[in-house]
């Protein structure tokens, strides 16, 4: 049987669609027998619809660091 | 009687002088707020941007708005009370910015006029009137704020984050930069990368828990 630890790795890559069809069968097999992990993986899905609905934005980490040098220039 | 009213005046005494050591206390706390500008970008850029992106609708041009409420802050530091989070008093300074916007986008001649036609299609059926009659069934308007707010509030979670973990859920999560990519440009393993993904996402879990269910 899949260890926890491999269940939620499993988990966390399905969320961002890179878990192999081999890998997502062991995480259905393990949320069959393991609740603690079920729920785990359902809190999981919920986060990654959360932050698709919200449509978040952000600045690239290039991006910010011209803000923080432009914010020393002036200051 | 007459007894009995003292002590209610004497309880009334204390409450009101216990009260206003509770405020004083409160006052001492507020003005305990202090401004740095050295952690600005990095604790609340993402959460302006967000603000900004949803009422400007254009990646660029809040991108200026977000560093030009830094410089506006920088300018005015001296002017902040204390009174408020810095984060709320940034966020203040930048809707001033938003409607600055609007106005100077106004101004130039001609596009302040609103022009607005009447009947898109001229052989549809019905009132015009009553065809432009807010449907109150729509519930697009209410989850439009909603998700405003959603990510508001998930960007307010990342933001709790250490560094090096929100930098990493952001670029993999938002961005959707892939594995590879991220690992070469932060100089990391996948498996160091999984297990950063695996503490911000439980960290994310409990912050949303407890914060929009």
């Amino acid at each position: 049987m899949t260890p926890c630890e491999k269940a939620a790795f499993i988990c966390n890559k399905a969320q961002y669609g890179e878990a192999t069809f081999i890998e997502k069968m062991k995480l259905q097999f393990h949320l069959l027998m393991c609740k603690t992990c079920s729920v785990f993986s359902k809190q999981n899905a919920d986060l990654t619809s959360l932050c698709e609905k919200a449509k978040l934005q952000s600045l690239s980490e290039q991006e910010k660091i011209m803000m923080k040098e432009k914010l020393q220039n002036k200051g | 009687m007459a007894a009995l009213k003292y002590t209610e005046k004497v309880e009334n005494l204390k409450v009101i002088t216990s009260n206003s050591i509770t405020f004083d206390s409160n006052e001492k706390r507020m003005t305990a707020n202090q401004l740095h500008p050295e952690t600005w970008v990095d604790a609340y850029a993402d959460y302006l941007f967000n603000f900004a992106v949803a009422r400007v609708s254009d990646a660029e041009i809040a991108k200026d708005l977000v560093q030009d409420t830094f410089f506006a802050g920088l300018k005015s530091a001296k002017n902040y009370k204390g009174d408020a989070a810095e984060r709320t008093w940034l966020i203040a300074i930048l809707k001033r910015k938003v409607i600055d916007h609007y106005r100077k986008i106004n101004s130039k001649k001609g596009k302040a006029e609103v022009r607005m036609s009447y009947s898109t299609s001229s052989d549809s059926e019905g009132d015009w009137l009553e065809e432009r009659v807010a449907d109150p069934f729509s519930t697009q308007e209410n989850s439009v704020i909603e998700n405003e707010e959603l990510g508001l509030a998930i960007q307010s979670c990342i933001s709790k984050l250490p560094k090096k973990q929100a930098q990493v859920f952001q670029m993999k999560t938002i961005q959707g930069i892939s594995t590879e990519d991220i690992c070469n440009e932060l100089g990391i393993n996948p498996s160091n990368l999984w297990v950063m993904i695996h503490r911000a996402r439980t960290a994310l879990m409990g912050c949303l828990n407890d914060n929009w269910y």
